[in-house]
């Protein structure tokens, strides 16, 4: 699949050039110049987790992974021999060592001296603003204060790939959105390639440069966040950035949940844009209610409370849906 | 609410505990506390200090404590990197290396000191080669002592950490090597000090292990006054001359081991 909008590293020059084949798992290429934060996103099983431990070196792997022209896997290169930096879904922090020695562990296994490292891991967490918890153990830690430690643990050492795997994921709301944008203040100073791995539309629109769409192990869609948003080539996609898409055999369709007019009885008009279906749920959405409609496919639509009461739209009842033409953005199924 | 409330409610809601489980279970507790009540009961109290210093209480105290401090000390030196072989490298042969390594803790001592002469016995298969290269046999000295208490106690000690090593898992070995520190690096600062709780538990086991340890050591090495007499050894001897010295004896090693089994309580004895 082609890297449509970024330049590509060149072969040997700096940069990731990756072609990742775990069988049954991964076939994807991902290419990435220094400085830029790579969102991979998409469902459970999609192989976003599986891509980060390839380039890691901790699943087994076919292919080959290229970082600033020098090869991984070409003789293969041990974990510890990647100049690279592992955010782990759960911190994994050690939990016998204080968060000072946990960020000073990466410089002192690279043969810092032990004064060096120490104050180098003091800066890290000074940047991050809790060098006060430096002599704390993490079950001493809040969630949000682990996961600081965590990250500055895995920039230490100056990797030249960062991989982080959901840092936000178990995070309350409000600490995830205060670290989110103290991430993307150390991403933005960071010169080397970061890969990350998240759930979040919200991650992928504010921190990266460049959204990688994985779906079954396979690179769906690549662009920068505001392409992928506006013209989400899977379900998956759309359905992060609330948006219906519909494939046809040569483009995409895709509309918006409140361009969705829902009713009883059969819409007058053009035939293309409707569907009969049954509720399946609805929930509230900000101020209005998001349905979600099992028809041929499952759509969602968004109406107002005062509407989900009138027509009596709970879990069960059957709707027909329809958009107006003016509504609906159709883009080419290829890569564009 | 706690546990504990609950089951108090419902022990007086419940009924009385019927006979048919009170019974054998008194019957049980007699038969492990009595003996014990009995040997403090007849301890001479009076003679003890005298008894203490006799010459051969001294030997045979002053040899138990060497030997089980050196078995310890053996255990941890080469026990702690089978553990982490058993543990954590995938060889051939490794699920019947920990079945054979489990294999003295339900062996007969006795039978563990026959297995230990048919290999470093003056005509072992070892022995004889070291006899022949060196001049120098094993059996009847104090050498002999410490490899028949570490041959018994080095299954507890390889056991639990084991265990603790697979309980604390890989995944922090996983993440030292993405923050590029080789095995050696990772072992010292990660996986040991992770393994810490099973490593003493293991050495306090081993120790105990061997102050007790008799068969083995009687068979392989003997039993002579302050070469290879351990207290066990003077027990059994005494029993049959002087009855008070093995009183004294075996009460020094009731405090022992009642003292080991606190250093574990928290292991061991707090009800979950």
């Amino acid at each position: 699949m082609a890297d449509d909008t970024v330049t590509g590293p060149s072969p040997g020059g700096p940069g990731l050039v990756a072609d990742l084949r775990v069988p049954g798992r991964l076939d994807a290429r991902v290419t990435a110049v220094p400085g830029e934060v790579v969102a991979v996103i998409g469902p459970n099983g999609a192989g976003k987790t599986t891509m980060l431990r390839a380039l890691a070196g901790l699943v087994e792997l076919e292919g080959s992974v290229e970082v600033d022209g020098a090869s991984w896997t070409d003789p293969p290169r041990l974990v510890r021999e990647r100049s690279l930096g592992f955010v782990f879904q759960d911190q994994s922090l050690f939990p016998h060592l204080s968060a000072l020695d946990n960020v000073a562990f990466g410089l002192r296994s690279r043969g810092v001296a032990r004064a060096r490292a120490a104050a180098t891991a003091h800066e890290w967490l000074d940047r991050f603003g809790i060098d006060d918890l430096a002599g704390r153990r993490p079950h001493e830690l809040s969630g949000g204060q682990a996961q600081r430690v965590a990250i500055a643990r895995a920039l230490a050492p100056a990797p030249s790939l960062l991989l982080l795997d959901e840092p936000f994921a178990g995070l309350d709301v409000g600490v995830a959105t205060a670290l989110r944008l103290e991430l993307a203040r150390h991403l933005a100073s960071y010169d080397g390639i970061a890969l990350l791995v998240t759930h979040d539309a919200l991650d992928a629109l504010t921190l990266a440069d460049t959204v990688l769409v994985l779906d079954g192990g396979r690179v769906a869609q690549t662009g920068t966040p505001h392409d992928v948003a506006a013209r989400p080539r899977t379900d998956h996609v759309a359905r992060l950035v609330g948006l219906n898409v519909i494939r046809d055999d040569d483009s995409f369709r895709s509309f918006s949940p409140s361009a969705v007019t829902v009713s009883l009885a059969q819409p007058e008009g053009s035939a293309r844009h409707r569907w009969h279906g049954t509720v399946l749920s609805a929930a509230p959405h900000g101020d209005a209610v998001r349905l979600l409609v099992g028809a041929d496919r499952e759509l969602i639509a968004d109406v107002t409370p005062a509407a989900t009461a009138e027509l009596g739209l709970v879990p069960g009842r059957a709707v027909w849906l329809s958009v107006k033409e003016t509504a609906v953005q159709t883009y080419a199924l290829g890569p564009t | 609410m706690t546990t504990h409330a609950t089951g108090r409610t419902l022990g007086s809601t419940l009924g009385r505990p019927p006979l048919a489980l009170v019974l054998p279970g008194a019957l049980a507790a007699a038969l492990l506390v009595v003996p014990l009540v009995t040997l403090v009961l007849d301890t001479p109290w009076g003679s003890f200090l005298d008894q203490l210093g006799t010459r051969a209480v001294r030997d045979a105290l002053r040899l138990t404590a060497l030997a089980s401090a050196i078995t310890v000390v053996v255990c941890v030196a080469l026990g702690t990197p089978l553990a982490w072989l058993l543990a954590r490298v995938d060889f051939p042969g490794r699920t019947l290396l920990r079945a054979a390594v489990a294999v003295p803790l339900v062996l007969p001592p006795v039978v563990a000191g026959v297995a230990l002469v048919t290999a470093l016995g003056r005509n072992g298969l070892v022995g004889s080669l070291l006899r022949d290269a060196t001049g120098w046999t094993i059996p009847y000295t104090t050498t002999a002592v410490v490899i028949a208490h570490t041959f018994v106690s080095m299954p507890f000690y390889v056991l639990s950490v084991e265990g603790a090593l697979r309980a604390s898992g890989e995944r922090y070995d996983v993440v030292a090597a993405t923050l590029g520190a080789d095995r050696w690096t990772t072992f010292r600062r990660v996986t040991l000090p992770l393994a810490m709780p099973g490593v003493i538990a293991g050495a306090i086991l081993a120790w105990a292990r061997s102050l007790g340890e008799f068969g083995a050591t009687i068979t392989f090495a003997g039993n002579y006054p302050g070469t290879t007499q351990t207290m066990p050894s003077l027990i059994y001897q005494a029993l049959q001359s002087d009855p008070e010295v093995a009183r004294t004896l075996s009460m020094i090693l009731l405090v022992v081991s009642v003292a080991t089994l606190a250093a574990l309580r928290n292991r061991w004895l707090t009800t979950p």
